[in-house]
Parts: structure tokens; C-alpha cells; sequence
């Protein structure tokens, strides 16, 4: 986490049982074990109401120690982008008092967070913990195009080739930080391009 | 006799200007001879003849070159202007607001007449002649919002108030300082100002917000703030940055006279009736430096300020790379002799 942030940077807890019947958890690579450790905490047949959806990071790892908690329904997906008809759908037939958990990379709080907020669950009421890569996604300002997994501070821009300042402004709805051009008044000043986000 | 309206542009050739009387007239924002953030926040009440406060809703000689520029700007990018779809409501407060203001202050310009929901409004300087049902989207050509912000100089924004916050749900963005309609719409007071340096340290925001969500209908209030741009552009975003920011290295002891613009923004808040809304219009004013020292006590007092000022808010303002130039160009024009209380020049 960085120093100093600004009011418009997401903070994130810890996840934490909520009261209610029906719980659907989203995570992503080290975020399952956000999940395994609540569930220490959790009252027992917690996970009979729950629903898992996970996407392993490239190690593959994880699979197992969710599935080791029984919940009713447990999904393994190989991104978010192929999750996001699943999430929609379960979302739009969601009752009311459904509690929402999200843990992992910033881009999959991110970015489930945004499909929520679409579907009418106000943000303050969803868990959330941040668990594994500072990777971030990052809007440019310019041309508008999604870079995601930013590591590096500056970045260039994947779609316009742009030099980007990554700063700590971010939107939920786009579900993106801001990007903007570095060295837009002198394009020949190059500052050197620092892993900040490993 | 109305007012005269200038052909001129803010981008390619920059021809704007000020006339003399515009001159005059300009919201010099300092009132004493050094600037730090305050809750500067007055009643939005008329002011004195012949100052941008005659009416609430200013219309001056730059209205149909201003017009013409968003126009530029919304074909290029139509998401500078964006209303999230519970906003119609107070799209339709905002049109009553403006045609009734531009009608009252400049009705050699501007009419409008109601039969019930049946309104006529007339737009000579723009050539609009419109009759339209008023809360019937479909019998105008563009959504409330948009329609009337096409034809009102300035920006505007549209905040809904809930859950004690008020939240950037709508806009017209066209002419702003360096910040984003499309990323911070849907935002919350404090988030969209999470940017700015210093001013939440001081508490600012929190007082801000306090004020502004009590506004009472009928009771609108005012504040300034200000920034610098090179040539007289009023699309200075962040959209564009990359196209406007080579401008800040061409400065020079030569042109500063010419190039160098303080741009005051005169912000006003008010109370829609129906939705509950606040309307926050930011109107934009530009002077070059050429210009403003035709009033000594402005050019000694903006020398002051500029060279005083915190490096941070130069930082934040973009003030950074021409900042000496500009403070070197100003001193020869102060003496260093008394400059008098208040905003207006002598």
C-alpha cells in the first residue's frame, strides 16, 4: 500500500462472516485465502448458504482449500471476463439481504464491484480484502483504452502508446484508476520507469 | 441595445479578446495580495452594474464564440457531457434555471414564453426558435440538460444529494481546468476532490459540504477560483493534455504579454425544486496578461501573488514552467506601492 493516498483510493478490510442466508464470494489467485482464514471465524453451516466463485492466479493453486469449505455452489473460472454472464445472472436473480465478498487482486474487487454496483448492491455494503498483487488497472485519459495489470510507475498505455502517470484517482464505476500523460508538455523528458506495483 | 458578440476562437488561431468595458468588468479573484485556500463561499446575489454580477447567470460578448467551441468539442467527444439516467429530473430544473435567468437579464436576446407545460424559447443570438412540452424528452432534440447547456456559457454539473453527500451524477464539461466528467462522474464530493492538494488537510471540503447541502431554493451562493492557461483555451482537459501541455514550454520574456491568461472560474450553487438537486454552474472568464496590467493595481497585486505562492498550488495549478518568466515579466510592472482592499481595480 502506498505512503500517502488520496480520499478517492479504495480501502479495503478484512472479510468478515455477515449476517444473512445467502453469501456469494468472488476471489482471484491469493484472495481464496482470505476466505479460508474467515472462515475460521464463521458460525458453523455458514458456507451451506454460500456460493464460491474463484479464478485461480497462474500458479493454479488454491482450488482445493475452497473446496475443502463445502459451499452449495463452487465455481472455478478461467477469468473474469468468461465469469461475467455467471455473475450477472446470479446477481439479477439474487434475493434481497444477498452479501457479497470480494477478495483478491484490486482489478477483480475492481472490477466484480462494478458489475454490483450495476446491479443496485451499494458499494459500503459489500466486504472486501485485498490479498496478492498491487497490479493495477488503469484508465487512460486520452484514448480511454483499459491497461490491466499495471505494474510499473511510469506505464505506457497498451492501446495509444502514451507514457502514463498511474494516480491514485480512481473511479468505481470504470472500475480503473487514472492514467494521464507524463511528459505530454515536453514529450522528449523520459522519467525512468520504476516497479511500483509488484 | 443588447450586447455586440465577438467572432473569435479558442483554439488553432486564438483570436479572443476582451474588449475594454470586458476588461473592466473581469472577477479578479485576489482581494488582498496573496492567495491560500478558503471556504470563500458568498450568497450568489446580484452585484453592481456593468460587473459579471448584474445578472445571476451572466451572458457577455464571448456567449456565441463559447457556443460555437463546445459545439467543437462535444462532436469530437460526446462524453463530456453525461447524465446518469435517474438525472433527467433535474436536467429539466436546470432548463427552467437558465431560460429563465438568460430570459430576465437579456430579453433583447432571449425569450420565454409558457402555456402550461407548452413553453417557447427563443434564441436569437444562436438563431433557436424551439416549442417544446417541458418534461417531454422526445420534443426536444437533445436531453434536457444537454439542450439548454449548449446554449448557457460555462460549465455545469449536476450533483444529487443522498446519504448526506452529494454525488457528480450529471455534467456539461467542455471548458474545464484539467479534470474529467467521464472518470469522475458518479463520484462523491469528497472523492472527485481527492486530487486536490492541501484544501482536506485544512478541513475545507468537510465545511464545503456542509454548506452546499443546505442550500436553500431561491438562495444560491457564489464562489471564485482561478488557474492560469497558455493561449486562450477553454478545452484545457485532461482528455486532451497531450495536445494543450506543449503550450506551457512556449513561454517566452517576449510573449508572455500575449500568451499568458488567468482564468477565473466564478462557481455558483443552487437548489433545484424538483429533483433536489444542486446545480453547480463553473463559469469560466479568461484575460490575457496584456490585458490585466492595463489596471495597475491588478498587475501589481497578481505579481504579488504569483510570486508568493505555495509551490504546491503552483504544481497542482500546472503553474510550474512558467512560472519566473511570468513573475519576472509582472515585477517590472510593480513598484511595490500600496495596492487597494478589495477585488476591483481603481
Amino acid at each position: 500500500m502506498a505512503a500517502k493516498t488520496i480520499i478517492s483510493r479504495p480501502i479495503y478490510g478484512t472479510l468478515s462472516p455477515q449476517p444473512g442466508k445467502h453469501h456469494l464470494f468472488l476471489a482471484d489467485a491469493e484472495g481464496a485465502l482470505a476466505i479460508v482464514d474467515m472462515a475460521k471465524t464463521a458460525p458453523l453451516g455458514f458456507f451451506d448458504g454460500a456460493e464460491i466463485v474463484f479464478i485461480p492466479g497462474p500458479d493454479g493453486k488454491h482450488v482445493a482449500v475452497l473446496e475443502a469449505l463445502k459451499p452449495a455452489q463452487f465455481h472455478v473460472a478461467p477469468s473474469f471476463a468468461s465469469l461475467l454472464p455467471r455473475l450477472k445472472q446470479t446477481l439479477a436473480n439474487a434475493h434481497m439481504g444477498l452479501r457479497l465478498y470480494l477478495a483478491g487482486t484490486e482489478g477483480l474487487i475492481g472490477q466484480a464491484m462494478q458489475v454490483a454496483l450495476e446491479a443496485g448492491i451499494d458499494h459500503t455494503s459489500m466486504q472486501t480484502e485485498h490479498r496478492g498483487s498491487l497490479a493495477r488497472r488503469m484508465q487512460c485519459v486520452h484514448c480511454k483504452g483499459i491497461t490491466e495489470n499495471v505494474t510499473t510507475q511510469p506505464a505506457t498505455c497498451s492501446h495509444c502508446g502514451l507514457l502514463l502517470l498511474v494516480r491514485d484517482h480512481y473511479s468505481r464505476r470504470l472500475a480503473a484508476f487514472q492514467g494521464v500523460c507524463i511528459n505530454a508538455e515536453d514529450r522528449s523528458e523520459i522519467p525512468p520507469m520504476e516497479e511500483a506495483f509488484p | 441595445m443588447g450586447i455586440t458578440f465577438r467572432k473569435e476562437t479558442f483554439r488553432d488561431d486564438f483570436t479572443f479578446k476582451n474588449s475594454p468595458e470586458h476588461i473592466r468588468r473581469f472577477p479578479f479573484p485576489f482581494h488582498e495580495d496573496s492567495y491560500m485556500y478558503a471556504v470563500n463561499i458568498e450568497p450568489h446575489v446580484v452585484g453592481p452594474k456593468g460587473s459579471v454580477l448584474e445578472n445571476l447567470i451572466d451572458v457577455d460578448e464571448h456567449y456565441v464564440a463559447e457556443m460555437q467551441d463546445r459545439a467543437l468539442v462535444l462532436a469530437e467527444d460526446p462524453l463530456r457531457c453525461q447524465s446518469l439516467p435517474h438525472m433527467t429530473l433535474a436536467g429539466w430544473d436546470l432548463l427552467e434555471l437558465l431560460m429563465e435567468q438568460q430570459a430576465l437579464g437579456y430579453p433583447e436576446h432571449f425569450t420565454l414564453t409558457r402555456d402550461g407545460d407548452r413553453w417557447r424559447w427563443i434564441n436569437r443570438p444562436l438563431g433557436i426558435d424551439d416549442t417544446f412540452t417541458f418534461g417531454d424528452t422526445s420534443t426536444l432534440p437533445y436531453g434536457p440538460m444537454e439542450y439548454i447547456t449548449r446554449q448557457s456559457q460555462g460549465d455545469f454539473c449536476i450533483l444529487d444529494q443522498r446519504d448526506g453527500n452529494l454525488w457528480m451524477d450529471a455534467g456539461m464539461v467542455t471548458t474545464q481546468a484539467d479534470w474529467s466528467l467521464d472518470f469522475d462522474i458518479g463520484m462523491n464530493f469528497f472523492e472527485w476532490h481527492a486530487p486536490v492538494p492541501l484544501a482536506h488537510e485544512k478541513g475545507i471540503f468537510v465545511r464545503a459540504l456542509k454548506f452546499l447541502t443546505n442550500i436553500q431554493q431561491g438562495k444560491p451562493a457564489r464562489r471564485l477560483n482561478w488557474t492560469m492557461t497558455i493561449n486562450p483555451r477553454l478545452d484545457t482537459s485532461p482528455e486532451n493534455y497531450h495536445k494543450w501541455g506543449p503550450d506551457r514550454t512556449t513561454v517566452t520574456p517576449e510573449n508572455v504579454g500575449d500568451k499568458v491568461h488567468l482564468r477565473v472560474e466564478l462557481q455558483s450553487f443552487w437548489r433545484l425544486p424538483r429533483s433536489n438537486g444542486i446545480v453547480f454552474p463553473i463559469r469560466c472568464y479568461l484575460i490575457k496578461m496584456d490585458e490585466l496590467v492595463t489596471q495597475p493595481k491588478w498587475a501589481r497585486r497578481l505579481h504579488r501573488v504569483l510570486r508568493d505562492l505555495p509551490e504546491e498550488l503552483a504544481t497542482y495549478k500546472g503553474l510550474t514552467r512558467y512560472r519566473p518568466t511570468l513573475v519576472e515579466w509582472l515585477s517590472k510592472l510593480d513598484d511595490g506601492s500600496a495596492t487597494s482592499p478589495g477585488f476591483g481595480p481603481d
